[in-house]
């Protein structure tokens, strides 16, 4: 019916339409300058490359939703490496020490997100304060695991969930997909995903309508700190190794993700789609950039400013 | 006379709504133009268009006759426009004193000079009749100083008009009269200013002149001295209103709720109950503990002792989810704080409560949600294009029977109404009295708390009144009269709650 398209939807819409130009923009863009760009090889490359950041800022996206932040999700790509691949060194049968490795990894996500939902929630500390020190924590802990050395020689099977391929397809793409659309689906249609909107918007109203809050705002940070952990399993199997400087600055990556997917830092606002399509365009960017040689570090300053432009655009486009 | 303020065939378009057709309102030195309207008629938009926070689609504003264009509440402030909205726009972290002269800060060269702007604010405050510590931060002060705040910040400096829009809503009768001197003072200063409320007595005692918009549209032009208050009504609400309040007619049934010697830091030793069919009223000062004693009901605050029971039977809530699933409902005042999601859509806000119920496994049934949320947005009779629309584009009216919509698809069998009609006008005032009959016709049972004096008696078939967190005398309908109902409400024992009240109320 036409009439149920009303200006909300419409400024969703146009959102995520005017992100998904950008993104059309960069590869029209990229395909004039590159032969290779738009192959078929190369686009399930930048899928790849995209996955990582990707999934942590499905996570992100429900903490941002509800006005919070997850500084610690980079730490926790190492930490929970580690972990994975310590456990896949115990003498197991394979599959065993393969099922627990994962567990482990896993558990650590659940248990970090719950930490931090605590201290947000029942000592009432700002999320942003609570998750930087979760940050130390866990970058610290990787190094005082490891003494500083990365953890080799890891069963061959691990490096299939990140060198793998599925019909063609990678991996850690596929578990991507995975991810997305069940975030995309709980966030849309489940009650859950309802609450942390109106959390999101107004906690306190949120609170005398019944709403668990705590509940939904600790959730929220074991959501991430689960695709986190994720993450940092396929990280570890792609070097196949344990690295404790793993995911260094990841969650500045994957803020940037999500507020250009035209989510609101200060709650209630935003979508998965937008999400994915933010981490898409990073992506794009930074796969094209490199095909056309440019040093590392101008790529920085490029996707700074791409950065700035993508929330302006948003910006001039809600006033 | 020149006119100090001339606004020329305004037109505002929002998508959808045309929110200004036309109008045209002039403003003479020394004058208060009262500006009356139901929600939605457009008053709102006309002061947004005033200030500059809303962009004008057509027509012209000129000062001192020469035509004026601006584009923002800074230029505006800088022309001598000064308002003050609704809803405050104070910035709760700063000092009073800061809020004053946020923006217009006085300074010694680089530095802020914090010292005369505490002075000057503190005598500002002294114009109004008030005494404040203008150090505090906003976030400590009362909704009533909030208001005194939200005024001195507005008559500071060179300021030649003034618009108000409900001011006098959250002020008790004293505070109102203190208003209504700092008001003659700046007219007899020259100061032009336009007056919106609801309160159509009050604008009888301020107003020289009154216009009246119905529907984005100027429906009436006059001196104050040629209406009556029937004509603004008849005029407001384009019908005749039966009466003012209509009595409820329920049978009254058994007892539905009875509270045993509630304590907590506010409250002091409360027990009453009410019956099925029963408008219970309860009146008291600001900072009498009226909203603490239903928040305490209703899980949102600690209690320390005390004892509930629905139905003869006793429960125990903790929290406002378990309140809700014992049958409570509570409509907060200050529904914008405490009650709506303005980032959310209509349909959205009404399911909050009740999504239990609209579930397919996981998932919402969304056809479900979508035909229980339009039974109740047909039946309260909202304004808006469609279900799907923000709560945020709402007039007050609107916003409320959003809330409203909200309690009534929980089915609840006692619902708790805290300042219902705060900030609403006439007519939906009087949609939402039907309703509370309505809803104790049907067995429900109703609490009300209202500063409207007569409003409460008008509506209540008994009333309990408070006093620094403890009742103080209970009366019947036929008993409640204004008087009687003050005389209780400053029964000051001198108790442990005395010092909080007296500087709230």
């Amino acid at each position: 019916m036409q009439a149920e398209i009303t200006r909300g939807k419409l400024v969703k819409i146009i959102s995520e339409f005017s992100i998904g130009l950008a993104l059309a923009a960069e590869v029209i863009l990229f395909s004039q300058f590159s032969q290779y760009f738009f192959t078929t090889e190369n686009l399930l490359n930048i899928s790849l490359q995209a996955s990582i950041t990707a999934i942590i800022a499905a996570g992100m996206t429900f903490v941002i939703l509800t006005a919070g932040i997850d500084l610690s999700v980079g730490s926790l790509v190492a930490f929970a490496g580690i972990l994975t691949t310590s456990v896949l060194r115990i003498d197991l049968p394979v599959y065993v020490s393969l099922t627990l490795g994962i567990l482990a990894g896993l558990l650590f996500g659940v248990f970090s997100g719950y930490i931090a939902g605590i201290f947000v929630t029942r000592f009432k500390i700002t999320p942003f304060i609570v998750t930087l020190a979760l940050m130390t924590i866990w970058r610290g802990a990787s190094f005082v695991y490891t003494g500083g050395r990365p953890i080799w020689e890891l069963p061959d099977v691990f490096a299939y969930l990140g060198g793998g391929r599925i019909i063609g397809i990678p991996v850690p793409t596929v578990i991507m997909v995975i991810v997305f659309i069940i975030s995309h689906i709980v966030l849309t249609r489940t009650r859950f995903g309802r609450y942390v909107y109106a959390v999101g918007g107004n906690v306190e109203a949120a609170r005398l309508a019944g709403i668990k809050t705590n509940r939904i705002l600790i959730s929220v940070y074991i959501i991430s700190g689960v695709l986190s952990a994720l993450a940092g399993i396929l990280l570890a199997s792609r070097i196949n190794s344990g690295q404790p400087n793993a995911g260094l600055m990841y969650e500045l990556d994957v803020i940037a993700a999500v507020v250009v997917g035209g989510t609101s830092l200060f709650g209630g606002r935003g979508t998965i789609i937008g999400t994915f399509l933010g981490a898409m365009l990073i992506a794009v960017l930074r796969n094209g950039l490199n095909l056309l040689n440019v040093g590392s570090y101008v790529q920085q300053v490029v996707v700074g400013v791409v950065i700035l432009l993508a929330v302006l655009l948003d910006q001039l486009r809600k006033s | 006379m020149t006119k100090l303020l001339e606004m020329r065939e305004i037109v505002k378009q929002y998508p959808g709504v045309l929110a200004l057709n036309k109008v045209s309102i002039d403003l003479y030195p020394g004058e208060v133009h009262c500006l009356v309207g139901e929600n939605g008629a457009g008053k709102s938009t006309l002061m947004k268009v005033l200030s500059g926070a809303v962009k004008k689609d057509g027509g012209e504003i000129r000062l001192n006759g020469e035509m004026v264009e601006y584009s923002s509440p800074f230029e505006s402030r800088a022309l001598g426009i000064s308002i003050i909205y609704q809803d405050f726009k104070l910035v709760p972290e700063l000092s009073a004193a800061a809020n004053i002269f946020l923006g217009i800060e006085i300074k010694d060269s680089l530095f802020l000079n914090k010292k005369e702007m505490n002075v000057k604010a503190a005598e500002t405050i002294a114009r109004l009749g008030e005494k404040l510590n203008v150090n505090l931060p906003v976030s400590k002060l009362s909704t009533a100083e909030r208001q005194m705040v939200e005024i001195a910040k507005a008559i500071v400096g060179n300021v030649k008009i003034i618009a108000m829009d409900e001011p006098t809503a959250p002020l008790t009768s004293k505070e109102i009269k203190n208003l209504f001197e700092v008001i003659r003072k700046l007219k007899s200063g020259g100061v032009g200013i336009i007056y919106i409320s609801h309160r159509l007595e009050e604008i009888f005692d301020i107003g020289d002149r009154v216009t009246v918009l119905r529907d984005g549209q100027l429906v009436h032009s006059a001196e104050m001295k040629a209406v009556n208050k029937n004509d603004l009504i008849r005029l407001m609400v384009g019908r005749e209103l039966a009466e003012e309040y209509p009595r409820n007619k329920a049978v009254k049934g058994k007892e539905i709720l009875r509270i045993e010697n509630i304590n907590s830091d506010k409250l002091n030793n409360i027990s009453f109950s009410l019956n099925k069919g029963e408008v219970l009223g309860i009146a008291g000062l600001v900072g009498a503990g009226r909203s603490e004693l239903v928040r305490a009901i209703f899980g949102a605050d600690k209690i320390s002792s005390g004892r509930v029971f629905i139905n003869d039977k006793e429960i125990y809530i903790t929290s406002p989810e378990e309140a809700i699933k014992a049958g409570i409902a509570l409509l907060t005042e200050d529904r914008n704080l405490f009650g709506l999601f303005l980032n959310l859509s209509i349909r959205e806000n009404i399911s909050v409560s009740s999504l239990g119920n609209m579930l397919k496994g996981f998932f919402i049934d969304k056809q479900k949600e979508k035909s229980e949320v339009k039974k109740q947005f047909g039946q309260l009779r909202i304004k808006a294009p469609s279900i799907e629309t923000g709560v945020e584009a709402l007039s007050g009216g609107n916003r409320q029977k959003v809330v409203l919509a909200r309690w009534l698809e929980t089915n609840s069998d006692i619902l708790i109404f805290d300042e219902p009609t705060a900030g609403i006008d006439v007519g939906v005032k009087y949609e939402i009295y039907t309703l509370i009959n309505n809803l104790a016709e049907g067995g429900k049972g109703i609490i009300v708390i209202s500063s409207e004096l007569p409003e409460l008696i008008g509506i209540s078939d008994r009333i309990i009144v408070m006093c620094e967190g403890g009742i103080t005398g209970t009366l019947s309908y036929e008993e409640a009269g204004q008087e009687k109902i003050l005389e209780l409400a400053t029964k000051f024992s001198g108790g442990k709650h005395s010092q909080k009240v007296k500087n709230a109320g």
